[in-house]
């Protein structure tokens, strides 16, 4: 009996020593070097692994702030207040002033009403087919499809269709990821600063007439608002009015001079618009209209 | 020659141990989302399969058997299948990080996975040689990976399948799983 208990105790000792020892120096032998400074920088960013820093993942991300390969303030969604963190982790200034809060404008307002359809789309709904089969719908070549890929594409559930079948943007949701951007088959969303003002919202670079028998609210290029604009802050490039927002000085003349309305202050146009989504959520036609 | 080919055709496909033996089912259903993962895995489970049966071989011939403790069988075979396992991962997370992160938790899961402690007990119990185990563990890990990465086929275009709603998930993998098994029995009359 003694025996046997002897026997377990010095094959376990021995097993168990020659196991451990053995793990120690494979241990040795493939030792990968990990970086504290990762698990704390991923700790502190959003985790929503969105992309738009350019890096597949969070932890991607942190791995390249800690070898120095970006900027500690790449991450658009947690804006500063992240940089700010994670510029505390890696010993640096963070520079958090630069990182100016973007948000995303559609800029088209091409609704169902006011931009005519040419033809009729019954394809799978999503404005990347329908530009497939000959732009869609929709008359101006250059509009909104209205098909929401852009609302789909959004991680944080900030952009809305409208009752008019146009996308809307709730600037409080925004972070910024861009990932609108990239799904809109016409390029037709763009990031500002959320402190700029006057937007043109039109991207049809058609000749004036054509415009005109397409859409009531796209930019004829009528030069009125180069004309009146105190700061020469506007031009016309491809039969489209452009401001630049490092000229304008936010007098909102062009807004007044615009006749058909294409130049409009965002955050005017953006509340206009979001009381029309709840009206139409309050409508009981809006199921009927989907 | 031919009874080794046998043991190891045994092992790999006629007592396949996840479709017949019904070992192993949590990595199966777990990591057979994709077929590349699955294959790691798979790969990894195999090395650790046939290192553990030579090592049960010899802790049974050497140990277990000339000091009569077979009661201490399961203790033995688990310390030495934990073992390799951290030695998997270990050299796993050196040479092929990428694989190290896609497998994540079903990794140091393969020390509990019941296929290993299950091939480590059968080799006393069919009372094999050193070279019948060596090939009994490397014909149970090629069962297993074929299994696995079939099963990940599978599921590949599952997902673009219509499956009734309350099937969806995991019903729908373990109904496969139960026709793959059938399937598998017709393996029966090969030896």
């Amino acid at each position: 009996m003694n025996n046997i208990i002897f026997a377990t105790l010095i094959s376990v000792v021995f097993l168990g020593a020659f196991f451990g020892i053995g793990l120690a120096l494979a241990a040795r032998k493939f030792k990968v070097a990990v970086d504290p400074r990762v698990e704390g920088i991923e700790n502190v960013l959003p985790g929503v692994n969105c992309g738009a820093c350019g890096f597949t993942g969070c932890k991607k991300f942190a791995q390249a702030i800690a070898l120095g390969q970006t900027e500690v303030d790449g991450c658009t969604v947690g804006g500063s207040e992240t940089a700010d963190k994670v510029a505390a982790i890696m010993g640096v200034d963070s520079n958090s002033e630069k990182t100016v809060r973007q948000i995303a404008l559609v800029r088209c307002q091409g609704d169902r009403n006011r931009a005519r359809n040419l033809s009729e789309y019954r394809g799978i709904s999503s404005c990347a087919g329908a530009e497939l089969v000959e732009g869609g719908s929709k008359g101006c070549a250059y509009g909104c499809l209205g098909l929401g890929d852009c609302v789909r594409a959004c991680p944080f559930n900030a952009i809305e269709i409208n009752s008019a079948d146009l996308p809307v943007v709730d600037e409080r949701l925004c972070t910024g990821c861009k990932k609108c951007v990239a799904a809109c088959p016409r390029r037709i969303i763009s990031m500002i600063e959320d402190s700029s003002k006057a937007h043109v919202l039109c991207m049809s670079e058609a000749k004036g007439a054509e415009v005109r028998k397409v859409c009531e609210v796209g930019c004829i290029s009528c030069k009125r608002c180069v004309k009146v604009c105190p700061a020469d802050a506007i031009r016309i490039e491809k039969y489209l009015a452009i401001i630049d927002y490092d000229k304008c000085r936010n007098c909102g003349l062009c807004i007044k001079e615009c006749p058909n309305d294409v130049i409009v202050r965002k955050q005017e146009e953006a509340r206009g618009r979001i009381q029309e989504v709840k009206k139409c959520f309050d409508s009981p036609i809006r199921g009927a209209s989907l | 020659m031919i009874e080794l080919f046998l043991i190891f055709i045994g092992a790999a496909l006629v007592n396949n141990f996840i479709l017949a033996r019904f070992l192993g089912i949590c990595p199966f259903i777990g990591v057979s989302r994709q077929i590349d993962t699955s294959l790691g895995l798979g790969i990894a489970t195999t090395f650790v399969m046939t290192l553990s049966g030579i090592l049960a071989w010899f802790m049974q011939e050497f140990i277990l058997v000339p000091f009569n403790l077979p009661f201490m069988q399961y203790v033995f075979f688990i310390l030495a299948i934990s073992s390799i396992v951290q030695f998997v991962e270990m050299a796993l997370r050196k040479m092929f990080p990428t694989l190290y992160e896609a497998l994540g938790i079903f990794l140091p899961l393969i020390t509990t996975n019941c296929a290993i402690l299950g091939l480590a007990l059968l080799i006393p119990l069919n009372e094999y040689g050193l070279i019948q185990s060596v090939f009994f563990g490397f014909g149970a890990g090629v069962g297993f990976t074929l299994a696995i990465v079939l099963m990940a086929g599978i599921r590949e275009r599952l997902l673009f399948a219509d499956v009734p709603k309350p099937l969806q998930g995991a019903s729908i993998t373990l109904i496969t799983a139960g026709v793959m098994a059938m399937a598998f029995s017709g393996f029966l009359g090969l030896i």
